[in-house]
């Protein structure tokens, strides 16, 4: 074992972790018998810059929300799904590219029903 | 156990350095603490400064002002605190880690100031948590907060590990938690923690 040539690397991987371990150990052994824990209901409370926490995280959104994600996927998730199909667009068959074209005219009729509501038009 | 401080120095003439775990210990708390990032007034002014190039409170080793209280050990009250305020920062104080200090930072953090009469202004902060140090000024100078810090650091390393008279967060028995005041109808309620703020006596024939 001692031959091998990773040993003396198992070695200094050993003593990196204990060098790391040790101190949180020594720590964590201090506060356990020195520094007794003081819970209490305001202080593990949800941190609000000092205000109480109302309500649930767990909230809804108003649907009139849809047309943001209608251009967010236009002009964000498109993009990743485009990038690949364009760098191996010479080695791809004809049924890719009718695949691909489709996905683009669906997301096209989702730009044009957002232009038709007036969403691309500077306020 | 006590090392006497003449044979400390003699010991460290001829090369020798002897310390106790309370000092070692102390030595790294008082040079590490974390103050929390908040400020209520025209004093936070003095305080940011304070802690820019000029000033440099880096040197005492407090120069990471944590925005979440559950990093900080030491609240620096650094301007007015209105009846309004006064439950966000006592509630930041309980959310605070052990051992938290507090500096109450100008004339208005530890009596009021200029505004003392005002209707929705607190007379002192020290009327709900307990402040270690206070300084004066209306806005104190940055060497005032320097001071001040420095204050704090003789205090913490004063500190004993055992016995009466240790820190808060060593002692099981000691309050953990400071009761958060809600608006009254006419004042906070209550209008002071009895633990921290024992009522002074008031003197007849003397206004207040």
């Amino acid at each position: 074992m001692a031959s091998s040539p990773y040993f003396s690397l198992a070695v200094l991987f050993l003593a990196a972790l204990a060098f790391g371990l040790t101190p949180l150990a020594l720590a964590w052994l201090w506060a356990r018998f020195f520094s007794p824990p003081k819970p209490s209901l305001v202080k593990n409370s949800i941190y609000e810059c000092g205000l109480e926490s109302k309500g649930d995280a767990w909230m809804q959104f108003h649907s009139a929300y849809y047309l943001y994600a209608i251009i967010f996927l236009i002009f964000d998730v498109e993009a990743v799904f485009l990038l690949p199909f364009a760098v191996a667009f010479t080695g791809l068959g004809v049924a890719a590219c009718v695949a691909m074209l489709v996905f683009v005219l669906l997301l096209i009729e989702g730009l044009a029903w957002a232009w038709a509501k007036g969403v691309l038009t500077w306020a | 156990m006590a090392v006497d401080q003449d044979l400390k120095i003699e010991l460290g003439k001829q090369g020798v350095f002897i310390t106790t775990l309370q000092e070692l210990y102390n030595w790294g708390r008082r040079n590490s603490v974390w103050p929390m990032q908040f400020g209520l007034a025209c004093c936070a002014i003095e305080m940011i400064a304070t802690t820019m190039a000029r000033y440099d409170l880096a040197r005492f080793g407090a120069e990471v002002f944590r925005p979440s209280p559950r990093q900080a050990d030491m609240m620096i009250i650094s301007g007015t605190v209105t009846k309004k305020m006064a439950p966000q920062v006592v509630r930041l104080y309980n959310q605070m880690a052990e051992p938290r200090y507090v500096i109450a930072m100008g004339a208005c953090a530890i009596s009021g100031g200029p505004f003392k009469q005002g209707y929705n202004v607190l007379k002192g902060i020290d009327r709900y948590i307990p402040v270690d140090v206070h300084i004066p000024g209306c806005p104190p100078r940055p060497e005032a907060l320097l001071q001040a810090f420095i204050t704090l650091q003789k205090k913490i390393d004063a500190q004993p590990l055992t016995g009466p008279g240790r820190p808060r967060f060593l002692d099981a028995a000691a309050q953990g938690e400071f009761p958060v005041p809600v608006p009254g109808e006419h004042d906070l309620e209550p209008a002071f923690n009895q633990g921290v703020w024992p009522l002074p006596v008031l003197q007849p024939g003397k206004k207040d």
